[in-house]
Parts: structure tokens; sequence; C-alpha cells
């Protein structure tokens, strides 16, 4: 799976700092990703890792350098900055679907409100989204009503109906049954396969290993290493690295 | 009851309580759009609209009612020369309703605000990150669910409003108060069924109101 970045890139986080108060954290991390790149970005727990992703799109503001996407930089406030975010699909950890609407109004919402797609159409295609992630069954359902792992599927089906140029996934199998892990991780790999650009925080090393185009490991605030998956697991580089796969994949 | 047996009476206290009704139903109005819009405010990524929120909210929420509904007589009306009507009842009713409402959509923006603080942070991330403009966010996912938190608490707030109503009574209005001290001033012998009729006019009107917000906020609470 190399060689899949042509061009320039999608994605340019260019010595980004960012303090909460007097904490550091996200410490001159400049990073670019390519269009249909697959990037994980793993670390130990306060990194800064899903800062990061959060960044990207500017759920949380940084407090110095330039993030760039497709070519523009982000926006401050605004319209523009709702444009932006409606050409990046996120999903979280707490799934976070609208809970007062339907499955299916969860995926059409966006596109009926922020693109003025028809109703009929958007709700076409929702069900089309819904059916890929499997839960086109239980589209008149609330969110409640479903399991974790159901939940997060729709949560990648809404962002999908924005036909995103990119995905960000902020550890979105962290809050989920071990069982259901596995049936969100399938959805994120075919994703994958198809060319989506990702930029995806976990801790799931078998994803990272099987999808990632690249391994980005976080410590401290700091972009410690960039390497391929295979290259990041044989080899790591730095002590930092060596002591965080020692810890986690000795079990 | 001799006193109520008088027509005169009897229409005095019919058009007290229809004074506290039409000022109630105005001014709830009034407060309840400029306080969704001052909690709004309060909410938004505008530093300066932050703070004319929070300025509002301290200014009204903590100036007696009375001070606020003089102010509009003696302030705005008769040193600023605002005058909202030509009759004199309906302008003092005017006068009235322009300081209830400012001073109830003070506690309406802060049942509100606590009703958005009930709605998971996660809601509102989720709308902005497929494009939902500040505005969007709030009116497609916030406020419908911050709404259905709000009901019981601004339920109190249209009760409190309804017996403060009585305070536009010190400009001179015919409402129930003023209206009840007229008729006890001259029925010396029959102040306390007076006063019962009054209160017990006011209960009649608003034990149900109460019930019925705490049902409807029943009813509408969101599965989480």
């Amino acid at each position: 799976m190399d060689d899949v970045t042509t061009g320039e890139p999608l994605i340019v986080l260019d010595s980004v700092n960012k303090w909460f108060g007097p904490l550091h954290v996200l410490h001159d991390v400049s990073l670019s990703i390519g269009r249909g790149e697959v990037v994980v970005v793993i670390g130990p727990s306060g990194s800064g890792k899903s800062t990061l992703c959060r960044a990207i799109n500017r759920l949380e503001p940084i407090s110095s350098g330039t993030i760039t996407f497709d070519g523009q930089p982000l926006p401050a406030e605004g319209k523009a900055l709702a444009k932006l975010r409606s050409e990046v699909g996120m999903v979280f950890q707490s799934f976070n679907l609208f809970a007062h609407k339907t499955i299916l109004e969860n995926v059409t919402l966006g596109p009926i409100k922020v693109r003025g797609e028809k109703p009929a159409n958007a709700r076409e295609r929702g069900l089309a989204l819904l059916d890929r992630v499997g839960i086109a069954n239980q589209a008149d359902k609330f969110p409640a009503q479903l399991s974790g792992g159901q939940q997060q599927r729709v949560a990648i089906a809404r962002a999908l109906a924005m036909q995103p140029k990119a995905m960000l996934f902020d550890e979105p199998t962290s809050a989920l049954d071990p069982e259901m892990v596995g049936e969100v991780l399938d959805v994120m790999t075919s994703l994958a396969r198809e060319g989506m650009t990702m930029v995806v925080v976990t801790h799931e090393m078998g994803f990272a290993r099987h999808a990632a185009n690249r391994v980005i490991f976080m410590a401290d605030g700091q972009l410690v290493e960039d390497a391929a998956p295979a290259e990041f697991f044989a080899n790591p580089r730095s002590e930092r690295a060596k002591d965080f796969l020692s810890k986690i994949l000795t079990h | 009851m001799h006193v109520f047996a008088d027509q005169a009476n009897l229409d005095a206290y019919l058009s007290s309580f229809l004074w506290i009704l039409k000022l109630t139903g105005a001014s709830a109005f009034l407060a309840l759009v400029l306080g969704v819009l001052l909690a709004a405010f309060r909410v938004s990524p505008v530093p300066v609209l932050r703070g004319v929120g929070a300025t509002w909210v301290s200014l009204f929420r903590n100036t007696p009612l009375t001070l606020i509904v003089f102010f509009c007589y003696f302030g705005l009306f008769s040193t600023l020369g605002l005058s909202l009507a030509d009759d004199l009842d309906l302008n003092n009713y005017w006068l009235g309703v322009v300081g209830l409402s400012v001073y109830t959509a003070a506690f309406v923006c802060e049942a509100v605000r606590s009703g958005i603080n009930t709605v998971p942070a996660g809601q509102a991330e989720a709308a902005r990150a497929i494009g939902l403009t500040f505005f969007q966010t709030l009116r497609i996912v916030v406020l419908p669910q911050a709404g259905r938190a709000v009901v019981a608490p601004l339920g109190s707030v249209l009760i409190a409003l309804c017996k403060n109503a009585t305070i536009v009574g010190t400009i001179g209005l015919m409402e129930s108060s003023n209206v009840m001290k007229d008729l006890i001033n001259s029925n010396g012998d029959a102040v306390i069924p007076i006063f019962l009729v009054f209160a017990g006019t006011f209960a009649a009107f608003l034990i149900p109101t109460g019930y019925l917000f705490g049902w409807l906020a029943n009813r509408l609470a969101v599965k989480r």
C-alpha cells in the first residue's frame, strides 16, 4: 500500500503548538498527509494524539503554527470554517449521535442542512450508506436503542454522507465492548482500501499494521516517530517507542 | 361576600386579573424570545456577544423589579418622553411589559443556559464537525434537547412572572394588587375575605400551570 500519495499533500501541519493553560500538549508538530494516505497515530495517553486529531478540523484551536487543508489554511470561526468541516468527516470515541434524531435522520441531517440536498435524495443515499455499514434495518430507531458498535457504524455513515475529502477517527473503538471492535474496524479497513484519506488515533495495533500507510508515534506532545508500520513495529528507533511497544505487545 | 356582589367591585376585580393575564402573556412572549437569544449569546464563540449576555443577566437579575418598573415609568416615560400608547392605562401597561420582559429575560436566559449545559458537549461537537454553523448547531441539535430539560424550570419562571406582574400596580395600572388595596380601603370589615379571593385567584391559575409544566417535562424527556 505504499506510493498511494500523489500531488500536493491534503493535510499539512507546520510547527503546531497548543497549550491548555500551562500544559504544552502539542509541541512543534509538523506533519504532512497525502491524498489517499492512511495515517495511524499512536502513543501513551496524554501524549496529545487526540488533540492533534481534533486540531485538524479546528474543534481544538491551536496556539501557534499553521494547519493547511487542501491548500487552504484553516479558517477562523464562521461560515468558512463550517464549510471546511463539512469536507472533513469526524468519528468520535463516544459516537455523539444526535440523541433526539432517528438513525436515518442522523445520516441525512448534514446533507440536507449543510449541502441543501433534497430530502428524498438524501434519504436514498443515507439508506445506501446505512446498508453499507450494515444498519439499514435500524433506520427508524433512536441512537439509545442501538449497541455501541452499531452506533459507531452509524457515526461513520453520518460522516461519509458528507462525501468528505478526509476522515478523522478519534479513538473510534475505545468506548466499545471488545466483541464490537471488529465490526467497526472492518468498516474502517474497507474505507482505507477504497482510498479514503484517514487520520486514525487508536490503540488497535492490528489495524495499524494492516491498514495504515504510516504510523505516527507521539509522546509528551511531540511527534517522536513517523514510519511505515512494518518498520515501526519491527525496528522502533526511539527509546520512548520501544518502551511503549514493549508494554503493549507483550500481552 | 357583599363586596363582590357589588357590580362595580366585581368588574374591577375581573378587569384587574385581565390586566395580569395580558401583562403575563405579552411579557412571557418577549422574555422567552429575548432570553433564548441572550442564552445563545452566552454560549457563542464571540466574546463580545458573551459579554452582552453576561452583562444583561448581571444587571437585570440583581436589580429589584420594582426599581426596574419605576425606571420604565419615571426614566423612560417621564424623563425621556418614551410614550408607548396614547391611552394612559395602555401606556402604563406597555411600560410594565418592558420592565417585566427585560427582567424575566435574564432568568429565562439562565434557565436555558443551564438546559444547554445538560446537553453533552459531544452533541455540539458532532454538529459542528458535519459543517453546521453555530446557529444551526444551536437551533437543530442543542436547543431541541435543551428545551426538553428546560421545560420545568421555565414553568417556575412563568409562575414568578405572573405574580411579579402585580408590581406594575406601583406605576398606576389597576391590576389585582391595586384593586385589592382599594377594595380593602373601602371595605374595612372584609379584609380577610378580599385577600383570600385575590390570593385564591392566583392559586387557581398557577397551581394547574405548575402541574402542566411538570407533565410536559416528563413527556418530552430525551432518552440517552
